[in-house]
């Protein structure tokens, strides 16, 4: 259990090497030996979504994945969508949740945003149904999900042309 | 002075930070050379301790340390009660047992924790628990609440006779005479069971003791981090300044984040003095539905006694309250329930009897609604079985007994959980029922949609409840503000901050006061080193007790700058305006000062000021208000039934909402989306399954059905203002109002769908399953195979 497994990962486009034990979750790695603390772990059994990173593209929950199993793979986090986390570099889609106040205590939103962004890749023009089945595998306790419904509709308006 | 925020829908200044993955929480907080925490928790529900092995978890590679209750010392104590009861209610009955650190003799409820781990990685601390051996003698467990009370069951804690924790009677009037003069006296037996409030974000701490500069600093997912710091300091033996407690961004709180002084918020500051490293330890999710305090469990006997033409006489309750293995947060959650049950309705006798039973399992503390949604429910409920009796409308009966705008301040005359007697202090109760049965449709729904939606075989109902929400409870709240030589604002304040939009909502006060604009109003709060003096974030009172002393300090500033402006630009303060970062003079806006220039003449650094003379433009202010202020308002919605499934789909949600005076309409509409979330939830979906061995047999969010996005509707809210009159900015508190009258409004809709055939429901949650079994056991089977 306790070999070292040498792998390399890239994230938000820097590559990462790293020895790590096969045992170690991705959401863990990414925590906590990359040091990027945005993707947060709600749940460590798959159902919250709060740990939803992009894996070669794809949405995955980063909490039921071990990093050996990136080895190789490409990887963003909500870290990797804007260059300076400043309020003019947003991404569309972050100003959207600010615009509609898609988010309060805000734990749940990088799962959020990490799941939108896929989808609002293949439907540029969602209706409000779309948008709840595409998020109805992320949990929000906060929100009661209106403002982020609301804000992913700003957000398809806003994405529309790029 | 200009009012360009306050009543605004502004975007939040804090959303950047936690959309750009920057915010802070407490599990990102990471030291090189950080221990990590694992626990052994008891695996039963009630037994004796009879051996605890834990040596082959210390020779574990990896592991540092290992603590049971004997290793403490000195430091085992039971944690402190954090609200005594009332001291003014005469005959209260109250069994003090609070939580301990680390069981010792006795487990009470299963997920207690028995040994804490110390390792070099959570991996290896959890391992090492793995490797603890604890043998337990098995008692029966005490799980049902009404079976607690009775005589045969093994009492929890050893040192009483019983399970009786509190027993309270509190009375109005003389509900007997209402009974003598009543035409119509209804008897109901009503059940509330478990939830959790499932705060996305999971506790956790990290502790860090500083043996050089002696100080502690602790990250503590807390919604008060100032007691916690109090506390801490006491129990350590430190100075109240060697201690920092730091609470972050926070995942939500929604109660039981409240200043708990939890085992694990008690043992890491003390492990990390012990072993001189930062240490910490982050609450998994399976952990979270045991070791998290939960909320709800409630059984009703409820009597209403009216007239003829459905006017409410009298109410009567007794009801059990589910404690949990202890009762560290006395009295607060039955005590709702107690005053919230007379609702908005002026209700002349009333006599309400409760007893908190200890049961083997978590403890019972506030989770939003924090009791008064049981006592909504009560009388919600009630109310809509004597329309049926007396052939009212369940709108027509609620406004005959409204308490009347004229009425205020109306005094219920027993006591609330802030020990005040129960005042009312301002509302207007019909003209929000009318907005609400105008949005939903109501005569429209029920004089065409439901007929014609029946005739297609669908099964529609429409239901309307109505509430009060005491809110804004002292004690008391402060702030300091500064002008900085930037310009910029601080504000400090020592309340947490789990998501309500307080980073924003109070830089509109301050930016207001001082004319800037509402970005360069700079919050810290939660931090004890920036301010130590508050109570936390509980009781739907952020806005109304912090709000209202940043109001007052900010009116401070304004006075501090205008007079030293005065005296700069040689002008009247009568004729000098604050805009733009300036101070200047009305209609010459080139005679002007910088608030920052000004900030900076303020604090000399050479010559000489008059004596007295405070420097800077800062200061500080607290506001306390003599009682808590009543928000109210009314839910209405439209539900469709599937007869095959029992699934319900809430086709239409409205909520009119009285909070008084609205600081940022758009983080309020948020509150009340969310709150209203939770009350579906809590009516539908989450209910926590005890088995009789006290094992919670739904404890992942596979078993633990939280609501989606598929599952909550879309929802449209009226705003209805009636100042309060109890503080100068006329406010009142919102963020529980969503998910108290959920339930009853809930299931008023789905006995109204399923028909004259259908069963009453006296009961919450409801789930697909159990409310075929109600329907079953009416005989309403609809079942044509
Ligand atoms: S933390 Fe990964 S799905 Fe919940
Ligand atoms: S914003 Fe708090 S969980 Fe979604």
């Amino acid at each position: 259990m306790n070999t070292l497994h040498t792998i390399t990962v890239t994230i938000n486009g820097q590559a990462y090497e790293r020895e790590v034990e096969p045992r170690l979750l991705l959401s863990d790695f990414i925590r906590h030996e990359i040091g990027l603390t945005g993707t947060h772990v709600g749940c460590e059994h798959g159902v919250c979504g709060a740990c939803t990173i992009l894996f070669d593209g794809e949405p995955v929950r980063s909490c039921i994945m071990f990093a050996v199993q990136a080895n190789g793979h490409e990887i963003m986090t909500i870290e990797g969508l804007t260059p300076d986390a400043s309020e003019e570099n947003l991404h569309p889609l972050q100003a959207s949740f600010r615009e509609a106040h898609g988010l309060q205590c805000g734990f749940c939103t990088g799962g959020f945003l990490m799941t939108l962004l896929p989808f609002l890749k293949e439907n540029p023009d969602p209706s409000e149904q779309d948008i709840r089945e595409a998020i109805s595998g992320n949990i929000c306790r906060c929100t009661g999900y209106q403002h982020i419904v609301d804000a992913v509709k700003i957000a398809a308006a806003k994405m529309e042309g790029q | 002075m200009s009012t360009r925020y306050f009543g605004q829908r502004i975007k939040r200044n804090e959303d950047v930070r936690m959309l750009t993955g920057q915010a802070l929480h407490v599990d990102d907080v990471n030291f090189a050379d950080m221990l990590h925490v694992a626990f052994y928790r008891s695996r039963d529900a009630h037994g004796y301790i009879k051996e605890i092995d834990v040596s082959a978890a210390q020779e574990r590679e990896g592991v540092v340390a290992v603590y049971t209750a004997e290793d403490l010392g000195d430091y085992w104590q039971p944690g402190p009660l954090l609200v005594p009861p009332p001291p003014t209610i005469k005959g209260l009955i109250f069994n003090q047992r609070t939580q301990v650190p680390l069981a010792k003799d006795k487990v009470r409820y299963v997920g207690e924790p028995i040994v804490m781990v110390v390792a070099e990685s959570r991996y290896i601390a959890e391992d090492a628990a793995g490797d603890i051996w604890v043998e337990i003698e098995p008692l029966p467990a005490v799980i049902d609440i009404e079976q607690a009370l009775s005589e045969d069951a093994p009492p929890i804690h050893d040192d009483l006779d019983s399970n009786l924790a509190a027993h309270v009677i509190q009375r109005k009037g003389d509900y007997e005479t209402a009974v003598q003069q009543a035409d119509l006296v209804i008897k109901r037996k009503l059940k509330y069971d478990r939830g959790t409030a499932a705060a996305m974000e999971n506790r956790g701490i990290v502790a860090q003791w500083d043996a050089k500069s002696h100080k502690l600093t602790v990250w503590d997912t807390t919604q008060a981090p100032i007691v916690i710091r109090n506390g801490l300091a006491a129990m350590l033996g430190l100075s109240e300044h060697q201690v920092r407690v730091i609470a972050p961004f926070i995942g939500g709180g929604f109660g039981p984040k409240i200043m708990m002084f939890y085992p694990e918020e008690v043992l890491l500051p003390w492990a990390s003095m012990k072993l001189n490293r930062p240490i910490k330890w982050i609450e998994d999710r399976q952990e979270n539905f045991f070791a998290t305090t939960q909320e709800r469990g409630q059984v009703h006997e409820a009597e209403l006694a009216l007239t003829r033409d459905g006017r409410v006489l009298g109410l009567k309750h007794n009801f059990i309250h589910d404690g949990g293995a202890y009762i560290p947060y006395g009295l607060t959650v039955p005590l709702n329930s107690q005053a919230n049950a007379l609702g908005p309705y002026a209700t002349p006798n009333y006599y309400s009897e409760f007893k908190v039973a200890f049961t083997n399992k978590p403890i019972v503390t506030p989770y939003r609604g924090a009791g008064r949604q049981h006592g909504v429910f009560v009388i919600e409920r009630m109310l809509d079985i004597a329309a049926k009796e007396l052939d009212l409308s369940p709108i027509e009966i609620r406004r005959r007994n409204f308490i009347q705008p004229e009425a205020f301040p109306y005094n219920h005359e027993i006591i609330f959980q802030d020990f005040a007697p129960l005042v009312f202090d301002s509302g207007n109760y019909e003209p929000a029922l009318d907005m609400a049965v105008e949005m939903i449709g109501y005569e429209q729904f029920i004089k065409e949609e439901q007929p014609r939606l029946q005739a297609e075989g669908k099964k529609v109902g429409i239901g309307v409840a109505a509430y009060v929400e005491g809110t804004g409870i002292g004690p008391y709240e402060g702030a300091r503000i500064t002008v900085e030589a930037s310009g910029k604002v601080s504000v400090a304040s020592g309340i947490g901050t789990q998501g309500q939009g307080h980073f924003t909502s109070f830089a509109q006060i301050v930016a207001d006061q001082l004319g800037v604009d509402v970005r360069n109003v700079y919050l810290v709060t939660g931090d004890t080193d920036q301010f130590h003096w508050g109570a936390g974030t509980f009781a739907s009172r952020g806005a109304v007790v912090a709000g209202n002393a940043i109001h007052s300090a900010a009116v401070e500033v304004r006075k501090k700058i205008l007079k030293l402006a005065s005296e700069k630009l040689e002008a009247a303060e009568e004729d000098l305006e604050l805009a733009d970062g300036q101070v200047r003079v009305k209609g010459v806006p080139e005679t002007a000062i910088n608030l920052g220039s000004l900030a900076v003449m303020a604090n000399p650094l050479r010559g000489a000021v008059r004596p007295g003379t405070e420097p800077g433009l800062e200061a500080t202010s607290y506001f306390g208000p003599e009682s808590g202020t009543t928000a109210s308002g009314v839910h209405a919605l439209i539900v469709e039934v599937d007869p095959e499934t029992m699934l319900v789909e809430v086709k239409k949600y409205v909520v009119v909402h009285d909070c008084g005076k609205v600081i940022n309409p758009l983080i309020l509409d948020g509150q009340i989306h969310g709150g209203v979330a939770q009350g579906l939830g809590n009516a539908f979906y989450e209910q926590l399954h005890f088995d009789e061995n006290g094992q919670l047999l739904n404890a992942s969010f596979m078993d633990y059905l939280l609501p989606t996005a598929l599952d909550v509707p879309r929802m449209e809210i009226g705003h209805f203002e009636t100042l309060s009159p109890l503080n100068p900015l006329g406010i009142k508190g919102a963020g529980e109002a969503g998910a108290i009258p959920a339930a009853p409004a809930f299931v008023q809709a789905v006995e109204n769908a399923l028909g004259e055939a259908g069963p009453e429901i006296l009961e919450i949650p409801l789930s697909p399953n159990r409310l075929f079994e109600l329907v079953l056991g009416v005989g309403l089977t609809q079942k044509t195979r």
